[in-house]
């Protein structure tokens, strides 16, 4: 072969991600104001997170301890020695013109997060996804454009201190994401491990999870990354993973047509579906980092770390892994029952009462999930324990009751609970496994539909399901399947 | 020595309008203030660790503990403008 045919330049995205969590402290981070969401305008406003002169912040135990049982979590070396800086910048949303940040001496870094996605066919592959660092801060407050949300026509902006000082973790990750799929795993993930802390509650809508994506794209083989963009405004997973999808497509078609890629910051538009740029002035910010001088380094102590690591909870890809082996769970079902920390406390208490956990996995995942989404509750939230549950798969099991049943009388037990077996004698759905009591309704069956019987015996042997259903009928749908099955195929083919 | 360009740099980041006049002034003015701190630089640090701070105090935090603050009204009453409970601000961006 002499001639090659041109190839196309096949391209590689590198992504990292900046989070911003706020942690679910009662109170501020530098005072005792209340750190709620969704308080009237201006409630929860202080002179020290306001910024008068004269006040002294002090940081809430709480977060310290939130922030360092995260860096633990997210396998991160715990600094001794930390501090607090100002960064400096402009903007109404921050009363005191600086923000009170980390810089230079963070309180975690160099950890990394393991994520796992599972394909169609349910095979999961794992990538560890490293943790640049992680800092604590103040969040800063909330503009109102001109009486709405839109930045256009306003002519004034309104202020809303509340956000002002509610305590922050950033989580900056090294650029070790190459696809949306993977950025928005990473970012569900670290809400789980949040959430399964206890320091945050990692709602998007509300604004506790917010992720900033760092992106470039390069051609695959090239050693230098190529000139990373900022993406903002995603507030949903899937809105991550559009956003970057979008913007590789977009560079892509950039670097193609011959154009350069800027630095810049964009915007997506989850209406348009597509990002934006958002021009800001050149060298407007110059954040001048210098250590706070009002607020004293933090030192922790081998004792006190030693504490906070054994008060870690079993995280999310531990549990993950622990329901694949010990229970023989699929990698999908796994992921499923500990995506929310309760429900993972749940099914467990269930296998504890000796459910069988395929059976518990697939009660919980099937119709009791289907229940909560109807009824938007949560697993903590209904009748039925965890003890009944695993009552009721064992009545099945023992062929006390058919799953039908189960199935039928679950509704009651969700709503009133109570014992299962108690629900299924009273009701008397106990199932009939004699043989005698089957035979006499089989008979009957058959006696009563002779032309069926004629065509069955004639060869159209699909009409057994015909039959069968007719015995369920007739017992109130008590009849043993298996039983029946085996009794109307000998009583059929005499 | 600061030049003019510094000044102004400087000026942009604190968001302060200066003459030309000014600018001068300040060259000269914040030259002299820092001229006097580099005498500092005459002191051999060579063997002394870093800090951030003279004093020796590590780790004062406070209790999650809610205490609401009852200055709310006074400091609404001082800001510059207002609508209702809200802080009124000049509009910051620009289509």
């Amino acid at each position: 072969m002499t001639t090659v045919a041109p190839v196309k330049t096949q391209y590689e995205a590198i992504i990292g991600l900046e989070t911003h969590c706020q942690l679910s402290t009662q109170t501020k981070i530098f005072s005792s104001s209340s750190a709620e969401f969704g308080a009237p305008p201006n409630t929860n406003i202080d002179p020290i997170c306001m910024g008068l002169p004269g006040v002294l912040p002090v940081l809430n135990q709480k977060v310290l301890e939130y922030a360092v049982k995260a860096g633990l979590a997210l396998n991160c070396e715990i600094a001794r020695y930390s501090k607090f800086d100002r960064k400096q910048y402009f903007y109404p949303d921050l009363p005191k013109n600086y923000q009170i940040s980390q810089y230079d001496l963070p309180i975690a870094e160099h950890g990394w997060l393991e994520i796992e996605l599972v394909d169609k066919q349910g095979n999961a592959t794992r990538k560890r996804i490293g943790i640049t660092r992680l800092h604590m801060e103040e969040d800063a407050g909330k503009l109102v454009h001109g009486g709405s949300d839109r930045l256009s026509g306003s002519t004034y902006s309104l202020v809303d201190y509340n956000r002002a000082g509610v305590p922050l973790v950033e989580i900056v990750s090294e650029p070790d994401m190459r696809s949306g799929q993977e950025a928005a795993e990473y970012a569900q993930e670290l809400r789980r491990v949040m959430r399964y802390l206890g320091v945050s509650d990692g709602n998007m809508q509300e604004g506790s999870l917010r992720c900033d994506v760092n992106i470039s794209v390069r051609p695959v083989g090239q050693k230098e990354f190529g000139t990373k963009v900022e993406i903002k405004n995603m507030n949903s997973f899937s809105a991550i993973q559009r956003a970057i999808e979008y913007e590789i497509e977009r560079q892509i078609q950039a670097i193609e047509a011959g154009e350069k890629i800027i630095q810049e910051t964009r915007l997506w538009e989850e209406g348009a579906q597509r990002t934006i740029s958002m021009r800001v002035k050149e060298g407007s910010s110059d954040y001048r980092y210098f250590p706070e001088p009002d607020l004293g380094p933090i030192e922790v102590s081998t004792e006190q770390l030693e504490q906070w690591q054994l008060e870690l909870p079993e995280l999310p890809h531990q549990k993950r892994q622990r329901y694949e082996q010990d229970f023989g769970l699929s990698p999908y079902d796994a992921r499923v029952l500990t995506d929310d920390r309760n429900m993972a406390a749940y099914f467990e208490a269930a296998i504890a009462t000796q459910a069988n956990p395929k059976q518990a996995a697939n009660w919980l995942m099937g119709d009791i999930s289907g229940y909560l989404n109807n009824e938007k509750l949560s697993i903590t939230e209904i009748a039925l324990k965890p003890e009944t549950l695993a009552e009721l798969i064992g009545l099945i099991e023992n062929s006390t009751i058919s799953s039908k049943i189960a199935k039928d009388i679950l509704p009651e037990l969700l709503t009133q609970g109570g014992s299962a077996r108690e629900l299924v004698e009273r009701k008397g759905l106990i199932q009939i496994s004699d043989t005698g009591a089957l035979e006499a309704i089989i008979d009957q069956v058959i006696a009563d539909n002779p032309k069926e019987l004629e065509q069955y015996r004639n060869g159209k042997t699909k009409l057994l399901g015909f039959f069968v259903g007719q015995v369920m009928k007739q017992s109130g749908g008590r009849a043993d399947p298996k039983q029946t099955n085996q009794l109307l195929a000998k009583k059929l083919n005499p | 020595m600061l030049d003019r360009d510094q000044v102004h740099k400087v000026a942009l980041l604190a968001r302060l309008e200066l003459t030309p006049q000014e600018e001068e002034q300040f060259a000269t003015q914040l030259s002299n203030i820092l001229d006097y701190f580099e005498q500092l630089s005459e002191l051999d640090v060579a063997e002394v660790p870093p800090t951030a701070r003279a004093i020796d105090v590590s780790n004062v935090v406070r209790a999650d503990e809610l205490i609401p603050d009852l200055a709310r009204e006074k400091i609404l009453e001082n800001a510059p403008d207002r609508v209702d409970d809200f802080f009124k601000v000049p509009k910051i961006m620009h289509e």
